[in-house]
């Protein structure tokens, strides 16, 4: 909502502002919020919004409907809270459009066999302040849970995602109520950008992109660096699949990343920011441009900010669609209307960066935490985490696990934590095989490593990296040959083919990992990849080359005897690798319903109705399809 | 698809500056409205910004949210990202694309379909995911594809906002 | 000047030099193959990788566009880099067999096995333009950067990435001049006497070189392949001996193994 209010200048205007934001946060109505990023939409959330507004109008209900960002607990969307004066806000998980309706009529009763848990109070990160939901006392709901108390929330510090899924990302003045653009305000007001580069460097903060540089000697390079005009970039080309971290914070706070860069360009004397989003999310950039737009009218983005004099403008640039270009140099050349080539390093972007001037790049949640840090200081932010790496990390816990969702805990927490605690664990009593980290530049921790504490360094000892935050939990189902072919496959189509090594050594190194998949490898090509993969990243270019090999020498290295297998006994453990897997039906449990008939992507099914049925070797393309189908258990692999 | 004629990019063009920092957001505009990039829209921005031809087909074919060929009317694009390839998104993109006949070309031969795969939608706690359009699927199966492509044919009624709210209801239910 | 030490030598060199030039002029052979004197450096092949800096932070960079920095300790034929070398013209003999300068690169530098599937054609039709193609980039920079012309390009990228003219057709910026083909490293072919088994030349046991039998009064002014001056007639006084060679059989039909 842009308001009246006229442009903000001084601490007075800020604090009106927040007002405003509480009122918004905590109405004298009851208040419908629905989680409406992306991964809400794709569960439903549209409908589920239209629902609760039909209903509400239907019924004339004093009732507001505000859209908020994402919680991080995906495999509940779509979730709808509901938040009434003087009473703990209450979330329901999976919620139909029927469903929304019930709820919204039962109001303000609470429907207590769907809900999922309560809020009964609010931490503000921030500043760190704990808000009650209810003025005159600290409510419950009988037998429900409170958010903080479940294993999912219970081990997380919400330092980057403070926002989300608690504001409507729309709003500027909710943002300003939790806190926000105060930490500009001080470090525009009372801090000189020396100190401010400082601070940062104390915090220990290091790059949350997946290098893991420290933020503030970047910060003190640019700022030292010759050369004007200076830029500040933001790099949200998150490409790992299977990341979506920043996603969540360009779709759930925007404010948060800018405030951000703001404080970073005061700091680096720099007056120009640019955002750079992959342009598979579409959300992400429109609710970027829109905070953006409500910062200039608001005189917290342009001329004279805070009447410091300070000038700073943010625009938005898309990406278009190459992974390599979250490569900081091949970033840049995207910008400037390039193929996105990775440049040879030195000169570094710090000193010869956008157009050839020191430029500044840093990862979404690096600029999200920078708030943070100069509110509470860089002594508060170093006691999280570990000895080397300070703070907390978000992560997308996806994959086979319970809980899939965005979360975010203090460097140094276990795997096993992890997964089982906050992950709820694997799904139909499988057991955990490995997890994935670091995205196509990583590699696979196994399950009996998981007593490893998450952070930089212990992550690529391991053979491993942090990378962005992707963490893909894998059970007994997942071949490891597979997965390394699928990384290779990736990332064959995503080098930018400049270099040999890189272009000519992934496409190698999928043609040997593919032939051991497909049972034709020999043991001598153990080796060979061993070779292959020491060049690629001795070799290259850029990091993309370089950690290349990581995901197949990982693989070799924690699950030798998979490949093995697949060499000598020409056998696929997990049932993934089509040429070594065959599909039978069983006579016995076979009823002839002729469901998986239908479905064969092979036509390869052969039976009479209510007959047995049989699957055709020669038509078989190994899809799985009829084990899917069927529901008397009667497909049979191996 | 709207068929291009040459002078239809020039008020497109004209809302960007003469420089090369302006070439893919150009670029974007006309993919956007053609659903490809013509070859005489091409020369027209090489022209345009004075830049060899050579170099705008290098950033054309080098990005891959370009196609110099036509798309089909309805995009399908299958994620094949890793949380999706782990719960079988592989499978979902080789239904997708034999029911649609678009197979490895990745256009149908009766110009309704493409079917592509993206590297990660950021849907990744419902995999897989699957977009048509701007509607997003998730939790698919690969029996599922058929249903969900039959909705997109022609001469069957267009999908209309109860059924893709069924449908999400109907995929959220089968968790 | 800024002072660096190369291979334990104390060396000073410009400002702005890059490694290659500094080896180059004390004499330190580094192999190359995009680069070329003239054209700027462009770092695809590299081959020229060096090892710089000291344990355990040393590293390997493409020699050609590394600029010189105050202090810094280079190797030109360190362990690392002879391992980086051969297993990188490995790959290179496996991309490009027919290619006479890539197989006399790898007798030279001591590759003795080839593991991978090369690309190979038939011996009527040696060359595929896109499968054997190195993209080293000369042909596209030589017709940009000293032709003026910019009438073939990089397309694509990755896998699919490959030299091209601009929607497959011949651009009226193409003079016809034949710079490209001039500049190809790789499209001059290998001895033809050696198709029969062997994929890397290393292995040749031809003692009569077709060279030296066609050309018998005339002078030769075909540089002899590295295998022969090792093996053959050629071959220097010291006496090298070139062991015996494993490698991966052709993919190719056998020839005949007749003399053409």
């Amino acid at each position: 909502m842009i308001s009246t209010a006229p442009r903000l200048l001084n601490l007075d205007d800020l604090h009106q502002a927040m007002r405003q934001g509480r009122d918004l946060l905590y109405p004298s109505q009851p208040k419908i919020m629905v989680g409406a990023a992306t991964c809400g939409l794709a569960a439903g959330a549209e409908e589920v919004l239209a629902a609760v507004r039909e209903e509400v109008e239907k019924g004339k209900l004093p009732f507001i409907v505000a859209e908020t960002g994402c919680i991080g607990w995906c495999s509940q969307e779509p979730l709808l809270d509901i938040c009434i004066p003087g009473r703990p806000r209450v979330s329901y998980g999976r919620v139909k459009p029927g469903r929304a309706r019930e709820i919204v009529r039962a109001i303000p009763e609470v429907k207590r066999d769907w809900a999922l848990a309560m809020m009964p109070g609010d931490e503000n990160e921030l500043n760190g302040s704990h808000v009650n939901y209810c003025v005159p006392h600290n409510g419950h709901v009988d037998g429900l849970k409170a958010y903080k108390e479940l294993p999912l929330f219970k081990h997380q510090l919400r330092i980057v995602l403070r926002n989300c899924g608690i504001i409507n990302p729309d709003s500027l003045e909710e943002y300003i109520a939790r806190g926000g653009y105060h930490s500009l305000w001080n470090a525009l007001r009372k801090h000189t950008p020396e100190e401010l580069v400082a601070e940062v460097k104390r915090s220990g903060l290091r790059g949350r992109g997946g290098a893991g540089f420290p933020t503030g000697v970047k910060w003190q390079a640019v700022r030292d660096a010759q050369g004007e005009p200076k830029y500040i970039i933001c790099n949200a080309d998150e490409g790992d699949p299977g990341a979506y971290m920043d996603r969540g914070v360009l779709e759930g706070d925007p404010h948060s990343v800018l405030e951000g860069m703001i404080i970073g360009g005061y700091a680096m004397g720099a007056h120009e920011g640019i955002i750079y989003v992959r342009e598979e999310y579409p959300l992400a950039v429109t609710r970027m441009k829109r905070a953006i737009r409500q910062a200039e009218d608001m005189g917290l983005l342009g001329q004279n900010i805070f009447d410091t004099g300070f000038n700073f403008q943010i625009r938005v640039v898309k990406g278009a669609g190459a992974f390599v270009c979250g490569e900081e140099t091949a970033l840049i050349r995207s910008i400037e209307g390039k193929v996105g080539e990775p440049q040879q390093r030195p000169p570094y972007p710090a000193q010869h960066g956008l157009w050839g001037k020191p430029t500044c790049i840093n990862n979404v949640e690096t600029w999200a935490n920078i708030p943070v840090i100069v509110q509470r200081g860089s002594d508060w932010f170093s006691q999280i985490g570990t000895e080397k790496s300070k703070g907390t990390k978000v992560f997308s816990l996806v994959g086979n696990i319970e809980n899939t969702a965005l979360i975010e805990v203090p460097m140094g927490t276990t795997l096993a934590e992890i997964v089982y605690e906050i992950g709820g664990g694997i799904p139909n009593n499988r057991a955990c095989k490995a997890v994935q980290t670091g995205g196509p530049s990583g590699g696979c921790i196994p399950a009996d490593r998981f007593d490893l504490r998450v952070d930089y360094d212990s992550l690529s000892q391991a053979g491993s990296i942090m990378g962005s935050g992707g963490m893909i939990v894998m059970d007994d189902h997942t071949c490891m040959v597979d997965i390394a072919k699928y990384f290779l496959e990736f990332l064959e189509d995503e080098s930018c083919g400049k270099c040999f090594t890189c272009r000519v050594g992934t496409q190698r190194l999928k043609e040997v990992v593919t032939r051991i998949s497909q049972g034709q490898g020999k043991e001598e090509d153990l080796e060979l990849l061993q070779d292959l993969g020491w060049l690629v990243r001795e070799g290259s270019l850029c990091g993309l080359g370089q950690t290349a090999p990581n995901p197949v020498l990982s693989t070799l290295r924690y699950f030798r005897s998979e490949y093995l297998m697949h060499i000598r006994d020409r056998r696929c453990p997990a049932h993934r690798c089509r040429e070594l897997i065959t599909f039978e039906i069983d006579p016995v449990l076979c009823n002839g319903c002729g469901a998986c008939v239908q479905i064969c992507s092979g036509k390869a099914i052969l039976g009479e109705k209510n007959k047995p049925h049989i699957i055709t070797q020669a038509q078989c393309t190994k899809c799985g399809a009829c084990l899917d189908m069927c529901k008397f258990d009667a497909v049979l692999v191996h | 698809m709207p068929e291009m004629e040459a002078q239809d990019v020039k008020p497109l063009l004209e809302q960007f500056a003469d420089e090369r920092a302006s070439l893919i957001p150009i670029l974007q505009e006309i993919q956007a409205t053609f659903s490809y990039l013509p070859e005489p829209a091409l020369r027209r921005v090489a022209r345009k910004l004075q830049i060899p031809i050579t170099e705008i087909y290098q950033v054309a074919t080098f990005y891959r949210c370009f196609s110099l060929k036509p798309r089909g009317r309805h995009l399908v694009q299958v994620c094949l990202g890793t949380a999706c390839h782990v719960r079988g998104g592989d499978l979902v993109l080789e239904r997708a694309q034999t029911e649609t006949g678009a197979g490895l070309t990745g256009t149908s031969s009766d110009m309704e379909f493409t079917v592509e795969p993206v590297r990660c939608l950021g849907c990744c706690g419902l995999a897989p995911v699957m977009r048509v359009d701007r509607d997003t699927f998730a939790h698919l199966e690969q029996t599922k594809v058929r249903g969900i492509v039959n909705r997109y044919r022609p001469r069957k009624k267009p999908a209309t906002v109860d059924k893709i709210a069924a449908s999400a209801q109907e995929h959220a239910a089968h968790d | 000047m800024v002072h660096i030490t190369m291979n334990g030598l104390a060396v000073e060199a410009e400002r702005g030099s890059t490694l290659l030039e500094v080896a180059r002029f004390y004499n330190f052979p580094i192999p190359t193959l995009c680069h070329e004197d003239g054209l700027n450096p462009y770092g695809a092949c590299r081959l020229c990788l060096v090892e710089i800096g000291g344990a355990p932070k040393s590293k390997l960079v493409a020699a050609c566009g590394y600029r010189v920095e105050e202090g810094l300790k280079v190797r030109t034929n360190s362990e690392r880099v002879q391992r980086a070398r051969r297993l990188l013209l490995e790959l290179y003999v496996a991309t490009c067999p027919q290619s006479k300068r890539i197989q006399d690169l790898a007798s030279e530098y001591g590759v003795r096995q080839c593991r991978y599937e090369a690309i190979d054609g038939q011996p009527g039709a040696p060359w595929d333009p896109k499968a054997n193609c190195i993209q080293c980039g000369l042909c596209v920079r030589i017709c940009a950067e000293q032709m003026m012309a910019g009438a073939i390009g990089f397309a694509g990228r990755g896998k699919s990435r490959h030299v091209a003219r601009p929607f497959g057709m011949t651009s009226e910026q193409c003079r016809q001049c034949g710079a490209c083909l001039y500049a190809c490293p790789v499209c001059e072919l290998r001895c033809q006497a050696s198709t029969a088994e062997t994929l890397l030349c290393n292995g040749c046991l031809n003692f009569s070189p077709l060279c030296f039998q066609s050309y018998n009064d005339a002078m030769c002014f075909l540089e002899p392949c590295h295998a022969c001056e090792l093996s053959g007639p050629f071959r220097h006084e010291v006496g090298l001996k070139v062991p015996a060679v494993q490698s991966a059989p052709q993919k190719a039909a056998p020839s005949t193994g007749e003399l053409k």
